[in-house]
């Protein structure tokens, strides 16, 4: 049975209801103006910021006075943090600085490929829920961790299609393609997509949203880069609402074999 | 296994010939390669890699691009000291140099370190020469409690120390380690370091992999660019960074490429390195080691600089001052090296901009690894 096209197709995360189903990142940008208009071509409602990055209690940082939150959720991230502790308090920092109490949580103990830590992941997920934070994880694509963390509370999990800043594409996609099949959350793919065609397979696939930075960032032109992630990410949506045939490996005659039972 | 083992498994003459045997054809196996190993590294530091520059550098822009993007983390050097016990032959703060010591006290580092930051700077690194008479336990501690509200992220260059130390200074704020060997080849080392502690280079040598185990999350490797055979010496700080990502996996790793200007003790350097040779070793490192951070001080001259941005640096530091209190009461103490880049940081933060890269002056936040 095909699912309905519906004109009205919000991304739903914790209740909240967003029009774009592509969510960008602001690290490795020229300049905050470049990633002003990138923002803005992307269409994108949801804009991750690294704590780290930012000073929060100065109202001229060159990232934070770049977004503008009346107009996009501003979702901070713990990116630099190596264990759920340093994550923890990342996000309380963050939150007493007057952010909304949304997290984008990573716990990266390797600095080199930035792979997630699932153990801090899960713990720090624990706590930052309990402290009635909206978490949003960021995980490699593993399905049992995936259910773990829809259990303690999380908003989303977020697996990665490759490693972050790879531009590789959906290199995990057997098992992003289980988590998909098993998840109550939206499932956000998280790290890796190089390509629009590569968002496209992911919304295609049925992910619920994917976050990309780097590959717009990079780009000879962000701002157009940004513009063809949005025009990826919607097709790849409609695509797969419109309810895609399965792919064959081998051209299908009528019946050879079976032709003679008529 | 720490490095000193994994060092003596190769002979620094052995390298020396195999990288000038290395022919275009290895050379062009390398640039083929997806990942190069320690083997296409040799080839790529080979004078027969020379004709291939354009095409290095072509791939270590695109490579630091992708991992790292158009920024470049900005730090500035804080010189608490110049007393100095040891000799190093090429060093301004060399015991046996007539300049005038200085070591600021803690309330002065602290007017340092409010200049930095009136500057933009929230990175630091702290220097000083060896001297653990001066530079003790209670005197960082205290030089650390003023510094700490300052900057979201400070590191040390200091003289190698032990693993429990380290463990301290994390504990007092400190989250970064500088080390640089000076040269990788334990022979001429001894000839460079007569006098003082820094003989002993075993001692040095496996500092940064106690600095990995106390917890530092950034470590800093080099050598002195000037003192051997730089294509030798690439290899070896290429080898050193491969231990490390494996020893030290969750700091974040980066090298530096310190070339030897004159100094108070006016030596002139045995090998000196030209540019184009200075280009070809960040490139070759940058193919070998690409999610390695890269750092580039004032040694070098702003023109050169501006041109080395987009082949594989990743942080630099501006306005530098290499005499201590340098910043608020500049020319006072003698300075470690001539600074060849002499614009101030808002001058390089525009040099940046006009060559599209954003100036990063805050990269982590001390505040949440720091109870």
């Amino acid at each position: 049975m095909k699912t309905k096209i519906k004109a009205d197709d919000p991304l739903i995360i914790a209740g909240r209801s967003f029009g774009s189903r592509l969510l960008l990142g602001t690290g490795k940008f020229s300049s905050a103006r470049v990633m002003k208009s990138a923002l803005k071509a992307s269409g994108t409602e949801i804009v991750t910021v690294a704590l780290r990055r930012v000073e929060l209690d100065n109202a001229r940082d060159s990232i934070l006075s770049a977004v503008d939150v009346g107009r996009y959720l501003l979702l901070p991230n713990t990116s630099g943090a190596r264990n759920a502790e340093e994550a923890v308090r990342l996000a309380r920092l963050a939150r007493a600085a007057g952010c909304e109490p949304w997290i984008k949580l990573e716990v990266t103990p390797d600095p080199h490929y930035l792979l997630p830590d699932p153990i801090e992941t899960l713990k720090a997920a624990e706590i930052l829920v309990r402290e009635g934070f909206t978490v949003l994880p960021y995980i490699n694509a593993d399905p049992v961790l995936a259910k773990r963390l829809e259990e303690v509370g999380t908003a989303t999990v977020m697996p990665l299609g490759s490693p972050i800043g790879s531009n590789r594409g959906l290199k995990t996609r057997e098992l992003i393609e289980i988590i998909i099949e098993k998840a109550r959350v939206p499932v956000v793919v998280d790290a890796g997509l190089g390509a629009p065609s590569h968002a496209a397979e992911a919304m295609e696939m049925g992910a619920d949203a994917v976050l990309v930075n780097t590959a717009v960032a990079v780009a000879g032109d962000p701002v157009a880069m940004a513009r063809a992630f949005k025009k990826g990410v919607e097709a790849g949506r409609e695509a797969f609402l419109a309810g895609l045939g399965s792919p064959r490996k081998t051209a299908e005659a009528s019946s050879p074999l079976t032709g003679f039972l008529r | 296994m720490s490095f000193y083992d994994v060092i003596h498994s190769y002979n620094w003459n052995e390298i020396q010939k195999e990288i000038g045997r290395r022919t275009v054809e290895d050379v062009e196996r390398a640039l083929a390669a997806r990942t190069p190993g320690l083997d296409d590294l040799m080839s790529l530091l080979s004078p027969q890699a020379e004709p291939f520059l354009e095409q290095m550098a072509q791939r270590a822009h695109r490579l630091t691009l992708q991992r790292f993007g158009r920024v470049m983390g900005m730090f500035a050097p804080l010189y608490l000291s110049n007393v100095c016990t040891n000799r190093c032959v090429y060093c301004g703060f060399n015991a046996g140099n007539a300049i005038t010591r200085l070591t600021l006290t803690p309330e002065e580092a602290g007017t340092e370190g409010e200049s930095l930051r009136r500057m933009g700077f929230r990175t630091v690194l702290l220097l000083s020469g060896e001297a653990p008479q001066v530079i003790t336990e209670e005197y960082l501690k205290r030089v650390l409690e003023r510094l700490r509200p300052r900057f979201s992220s400070i590191g040390i260059e200091m003289f190698p120390m032990a693993e429990k130390r380290y463990r301290e200074l994390i504990g007092q704020g400190v989250d970064g380690l500088t080390l640089f060997q000076e040269t990788y080849d334990e022979t001429s080392y001894g000839e460079f370091h007569p006098g003082g502690r820094k003989c002993d280079y075993r001692w040095r040598l496996e500092a940064p992999e106690r600095g990995g185990a106390a917890g530092f999350r950034r470590l800093g490797i080099g050598a002195l660019l000037g003192l051997n055979d730089w294509r030798v010496e690439g290899f070896y700080v290429a080898l050193h960074a491969s231990h490390l990502l494996k020893t030290c996996w969750k700091s974040q790793l980066a090298v530096s490429f310190p070339r030897l200007r004159s100094s108070a003790g006016a030596y002139e350097p045995r090998f000196p390195v030209a540019d184009r040779h200075l280009v070809q070793l960040i490139c070759a490192l940058r193919l070998f080691l690409p999610d390695v951070g890269f750092t580039l001080s004032t040694r070098e001259l702003a023109p050169l600089r501006d041109c080395l941005i987009p082949l594989g640096i990743t942080t630099m530091s501006a306005g530098s001052h290499t005499e201590p209190g340098g910043y608020s009461r500049p020319g006072k103490g003698g300075a470690q090296f001539e600074v060849a880049d002499g614009r101030s940081p808002g001058a390089v933060a525009e040099a940046l901009r006009r060559t599209g890269y954003e100036p990063v002056w805050k990269e982590w936040d001390a505040a949440s690894a720091f109870a």
